[in-house]
């Protein structure tokens, strides 16, 4: 039963090569998505290529059935996954921080690696700009170390939150999702172009 | 040689979400990209300024042997697996990706100021769209969901200020 390195099956060491060969699966599929473009990546926020949000809520959607199942086969201990906790307040501001970036910058952290490697000159000015920023981060953190926890709630999810039980909000992300998908295409009919 | 098309978006997205489910599965975690990044950043101040990064007390979460650790690996990987995708489609060149109606240099100007920007925020979210938006999404975090929502939010609210750079 999974997941297998918290199971103690193996060692820290193994551990980083597994990291090392899910890092090339991750980075593979992001490139084959057109994810190294940052202009591919932008045009999402002119409803012009809608790759990021179906990409984003298909892997979403399939790992999350995925974890599911594999709960009620018995295959894996859900208590053990890392939950990323939640900071309401944090995380809204950084989320609508790390959305002007995106807009602005063109990529995200995994992706301008991505876009790096490949040659985009972009993203290697993006990741210097993204480590710039982060150790700004680190010298401002005494004055907003407030905001940093603010909101704190542990690791709640979803279902706990909502008093629902997980398969009906895997249900409704799976139900939204679709709708994304189809309202997806038809705006890509609309406003995208020939083939970008 | 001539570039190849992208893959499907679907396929591609299962692809991710299966290469996610197999980190969960096997690790007890989802995927990251932001973390590693940090631990690059305070690696480099280690060199210059090792007493620096064990008095600032965000830096000191990550002093202690900062590359010594999964997302490190992980995203080494990702420069790997990146680089062969790019080279099996022909799609690697030096560009500079951007639309018509801007110029080379005001688009690094951009891509710097973008970068910054975002460096601050996954700091802020303790995230990005890898390790908060797609990893907390499919564990159903709640605050991997809140941040995704914003995410976008804050992405299409600036869209329209800086349409010249991409349309």
């Amino acid at each position: 039963m999974g997941p297998f390195y918290k199971m103690g099956f193996f060692s820290e060491q193994t551990g980083f090569v597994i990291a090392l060969l899910t890092g090339v699966a991750f980075g593979f599929w992001l490139e084959r998505a057109g994810f190294g473009q940052s202009r591919k990546l932008a045009l999402q926020f002119y409803f012009r290529d809608m790759t990021v949000l179906k990409v984003m809520f298909t892997a979403i959607v399939t790992a999350m059935i995925g974890l599911l199942y594999f709960s009620l086969f018995g295959w894996i201990d859900l208590s053990l996954i890392y939950i990323n906790p939640t900071f309401l307040w944090a995380q809204i501001i950084g989320g609508l921080v790390l959305g002007i970036g995106f807009a602005i910058g063109g990529y995200c952290p995994g992706t301008s690696v991505v876009g790096a490697v490949t040659g985009r000159i972009d993203g290697m000015i993006f990741i210097l700009g993204a480590l710039l920023g982060m150790f700004v981060f680190g010298e401002i953190f005494p004055l907003i170390e407030n905001l940093y926890t603010a909101g704190a709630m542990g690791n709640i999810t979803l279902p706990e939150y909502f008093n629902i039980s997980s398969g009906i909000i895997a249900f409704i992300i799976l139900f939204a999702a679709v709708g994304m998908f189809v309202g997806g295409e038809w705006l890509e009919k609309k406003f995208g172009e020939e083939e970008a | 040689m001539k570039e190849s098309k992208f893959m499907s978006p679907y396929v591609a997205g299962v692809g991710l979400g299966l290469t996610m489910l197999a980190a969960f599965m096997l690790m007890g975690r989802g995927l990251g990209a932001s973390g590693a990044m940090m631990r690059f950043d305070v690696w480099l101040l280690n060199m210059f300024a090792s007493t620096h990064t064990a008095s600032n007390a965000y830096f000191a979460k990550y002093a202690a042997n900062p590359l010594s650790n999964w997302l490190v690996f992980e995203i080494i990987g990702v420069m790997i697996g990146g680089f062969l995708s790019g080279a099996l489609a022909g799609r690697l060149k030096f560009v500079i990706g951007k639309g018509p109606r801007i110029s080379n240099r005001n688009r690094l100007y951009f891509a710097l100021g973008g970068g910054i920007i975002m460096g601050m925020g996954a700091r802020l979210a303790r995230g990005c769209t890898s390790g908060l938006a797609l990893t907390g999404g499919a564990t159903l975090s709640l605050g991997g969901w809140v941040f995704m929502l914003c995410v976008f939010a804050g992405a299409y609210a600036t869209a329209w200020f800086v349409r010249k750079q991409w349309i």
